[in-house]
């Protein structure tokens, strides 16, 4: 069969960053593709260069054995292919048929929208994935998976050839997920060549006709679902070779510092429970949306467990606001630095006493030269590089930035330091300062638990993992048995007897 | 020239550049004695500014200050009929105005309600409550104790009372502003509400409390008005909020929150003041007062707009290097 999609020897470079190397992708009509890869394997950077979001640097598109190139999403849409997103982008207030057709309506008489001719074919395209659902409806009034529907069929709407779904089932409940397969049925057999991104392998294995996989930004292998084995998937996805380097570590862990047993929360995790020891760094696996954020935050007082106990030092300690788990020896460096991490408009020294002003301050009053040092203490010891310790933190690169905010929670001399996705979206050299930093951290006896979508990392710096999948942990690895392999597995919930 | 980048500074010299100004037609105007009034005149304006100024930090803004000054001013003007002395009065305004404010910060805090929509609300109550306790009398200046209306004026040291109180307060507020915990949780709850409650500050509670300073300080200012005019009714005051607001804007505040100080609504205050004593002298209509001072306003808001437009990164090596 020929293919009606081709990429050929694309690749795509950001500054810093090689994220397409080479790769290739077939789809053919008819069949579900399945792209696999981990995190930063590059399958998002591939979806915008099939839909026009990027140029790519090198290579070829051919469609039904013509070259073309998309230079706008406009131009992708028009040449039929189309992609429906994570989050579904789509207007609450407007009808179903005026999101279908919003942007690209049909027109009559003196360019006037054609109201009838809108109808029509929404119901028409409507029709064609099975939905009963009423042109007129305001989008508001209906549930998630009809939402979704809708945005499928604004999708179909501009004639599709190849129709791209971007992890379409992960904010669906069973049900939906269902409907959504019956679809999917329904839009192979109409011919339309799909390419389906997940991180589920028991859907994949249930829809997929073929697969394609890359690792780190290169095309590793392709063939039919049928002639492959789950095992074989997960080791072309992580069978890579160690080419980062991560500090020695001596995995001197002490006794319990923190203790979580039965920890709960009422939709987003249940029954969680872990030692963490002196010294100690644990990893926290899982996948985008396992719930391990939401489990640090419950942790941290941002949020409150319906269930549950926490011990620090053996002591059980009731952590109702994150001024109490400060208190209580506990930090929290966020995940997304910009809106939850530096004060921009604060100087750096402000930014790096703001929650310790009690311990520089005297009868109520800040001793701003004590406040200087202190700051001065700090960033010193993460090699910060600014100007001034009084300039707008703003003005920082976000790696140094990142150095603010953990030198910030640094000097509440804290018991216990959580670092969600720690060296996301920094550059390698800084990088491997935090990672050397944290050795450092852990060495002098502090409990570190890192939260990681980064298996390298996640294997290179843990003494011990984590693996969570729905709200619920899964695995506990440590030793010999962390390999990714095992990771992947609990993290996608591959059974073992499938191996 | 460094100092001059500082937005207090470029305030400073335009006030001082607009006084040379009118001083050069009419040298009257900048006579000890009259700048002496024009400060006191303005007095009013620059401890509301003050406490505006703090709850636009935190993102918040208080359109209520006008009508809780009225509701304490009348209040101190109805306690001083019954009898009650003056060292009980002003701190009993103080409170009053402090729990009116409380009222708008635990609808903010506890309700959300956007802050625009509860002060909105609260003007018209207050203002309103005005109404019922008084069935729209007046509370004239015969009907006064000469006590009361004479502490505002009293002369110490050469300046009113007034003016000394507002001296004190830029005094106290400047080192609460930068020298305390709350101070700063003030900036740090405007600059990036996400990462202050990170940082363990409780956003609800901090901007609570800003309204609570400015309801505090609205109240104090409802006694020293009252008095000082001797007069009280449902209206006094009427509109002042935006003045108040206007002057933190032209002081540098921004509206986004997390920048601001005190000596920036301090100026501001005071460039107003200066705008509206001097148009009279200059003997323009008070038709086109109104007019002139909005000018003025939008004026001090394009050049700070212009001022805060995000610089471009330094990516280019200087030539020489």
């Amino acid at each position: 069969m020929q293919p009606v999609l081709s990429l050929r020897g694309i690749s795509k470079s950001f500054p810093g960053v090689k994220a397409l190397s080479d790769v290739q992708l077939d789809l053919y009509p008819g069949e579900v593709t399945a792209l696999i890869g981990e995190n930063g394997a590059g399958k998002s950077t591939i979806v915008k260069v099939l839909t026009g979001v990027y140029q790519p640097d090198a290579g070829t598109i051919t469609l039904d054995g013509q070259d073309l190139r998309f230079p706008t999403p406009d131009a992708a849409s028009a040449a039929g292919v189309t992609a429906i997103h994570q989050e579904t982008v789509l207007f609450d207030e407007l009808t179903v048929a005026e999101n279908i057709w919003l942007g690209h309506a049909p027109r009559g008489r003196f360019g006037l929208i054609d109201w009838t001719a809108m109808r029509e074919g929404a119901k028409r395209l409507l029709d064609s994935i099975g939905a009963r659902l009423d042109p007129d409806a305001r989008l508001k009034d209906l549930g998630i998976a009809s939402k979704h529907l809708v945005a499928i069929a604004r999708a179909l709407s501009v004639d599709a050839r190849v129709v791209i779904m971007d992890e379409p089932t992960a904010a669906l409940s069973h049900k939906e997920i269902h409907e959504l397969y019956e679809l999917v049925e329904t839009l192979k057999a109409q011919g339309k060549a799909i390419l389906f991104i997940s991180h589920k392998f028991d859907e994949i294995f249930r829809i997929a006709d073929r697969f394609t996989v890359f690792r780190d930004g290169q095309f590793v292998g392709t063939g039919k679902i049928a002639e492959v084995s789950e095992g074989k998937l997960v080791q072309m996805m992580v069978g890579r070779s160690v080419d980062q380097i991560f500090p020695a570590r001596s995995h001197n862990v002490g006794e319990p510092v923190l203790t979580v047993a039965g920890y709960s929360h009422p939709t987003e995790f249940a029954d969680i429970g872990f030692t963490l020891h002196r010294g100690e760094i644990l990893g926290f696996y899982g996948l985008v949306g396992a719930g391990r954020s939401e489990v640090m935050q419950a942790l941290f007082g941002i949020t409150r467990p319906s269930k549950g106990a926490c011990r620090i030092g053996g002591r059980v300690a009731v952590i109702r606001s994150t001024a109490e788990a400060v208190e209580a020896g506990i930090v929290y460096v966020p995940e997304d630095r910009g809106r939850q991490g530096a004060v921009k408009g604060l100087p750096i020294f402000q930014n790096v006493t703001l929650p310790s002003l009690g311990a520089v301050s005297r009868g109520g009053f800040l001793k701003m030269a004590e406040e200087f040092k202190l700051a001065r203490d700090y960033t010193q010891r993460l090699d910060l590089r600014a100007a001034a310790l009084d300039q707008d933190v703003g003005l920082l690169s976000g790696g140094n930035q990142q150095k603010v905010v953990i030198a910030k929670w640094l000097a509440t001399k804290p018991r216990v330091i959580i670092l969600d996705e720690p060296t996301k979206g920094i550059d390698i050299g800084s990088k491997a300062a935090v990672h050397e930093f944290m050795a450092e951290l852990a060495a002098e006896g502090l409990s570190v638990i890192m939260v990681s979508s980064e298996i390298p990392e996640v294997l290179g710096m843990s003494d011990r993992v984590i693996v969570m999948r729905e709200g619920r942990i899964v695995a506990e690895v440590s030793g010999a048995a962390m390999t990714p392999e095992a990771l992947v597995r609990a993290a996608a919930g591959i059974e073992e007897a499938a191996a | 020239m460094s100092i001059l980048k500082s937005r207090e500074a470029q305030l400073a010299l335009a006030i001082a550049i607009l006084t040379a100004g009118i001083a050069l037609r009419f040298p009257a105007f900048v006579t000890p004695a009259n700048l002496a009034g024009v400060f006191n005149d303005t007095s009013p304006l620059m401890i509301l500014a003050i406490g505006q100024m703090i709850v636009i930090l935190t993102k918040c803004i208080d359109l209520s200050v006008a009508a809780n000054l009225a509701l304490c001013g009348m209040v101190a003007a109805l306690m001083n009929g019954a009898g009650v002395p003056l060292a009980l009065i002003v701190p009993a305004v103080v409170a009053l105005g402090a729990a009116l404010g409380a009222v708008n910060g635990l609808l903010v805090w506890k309700v959300g309600i956007p802050s625009i929509v509860v002060t909105l609300g609260t003007m018209t109550i207050y203002r309103g409550t005005i109404f019922l306790m008084t069935a729209g009398k007046w509370v004239n200046a015969h009907q006064m104790t000469a006590e009361f209306k004479a502490l505002p004026r009293a002369s110490l040291l050469g300046l009113p009372v007034m003016s000394w109180v507002a001296i004190a307060l830029i005094l106290l507020f400047a080192l609460v502003m930068t020298r305390t915990a709350l101070g700063r949780a003030f900036f740090a709850v405007g600059g990036n509400p996400h990462a202050a409650v990170y940082t363990g500050i409780d956003v609800g509670r901090t901007q609570c409390a800003a309204f609570v300073l400015s309801g505090a300080l609205a109240g104090l200012v409802g006694y020293l008005w009252v008095a000082r005019y001797a007069v009280a009714y449902v209206d006094i005051a009427g509109g002042f909020e935006l003045d108040v607001v206007a002057a933190c804007v032209i002081g540098g505040i921004s509206i986004a929150g997390g920048v601001g100080s005190v000596g920036g609504a301090v100026l501001g205050a005071i460039f107003l003041g200066v705008i509206k004593n001097a148009l009279p002298v200059i003997g323009i209509s008070p038709f086109w007062q109104m007019a002139i001072s909005g000018i003025a306003i939008l004026l001090a808001v394009a050049f700070n707009a212009s001022q805060s437009r995000v610089k471009g990164r330094i990516i280019l090596k200087p030539a020489e290097a």
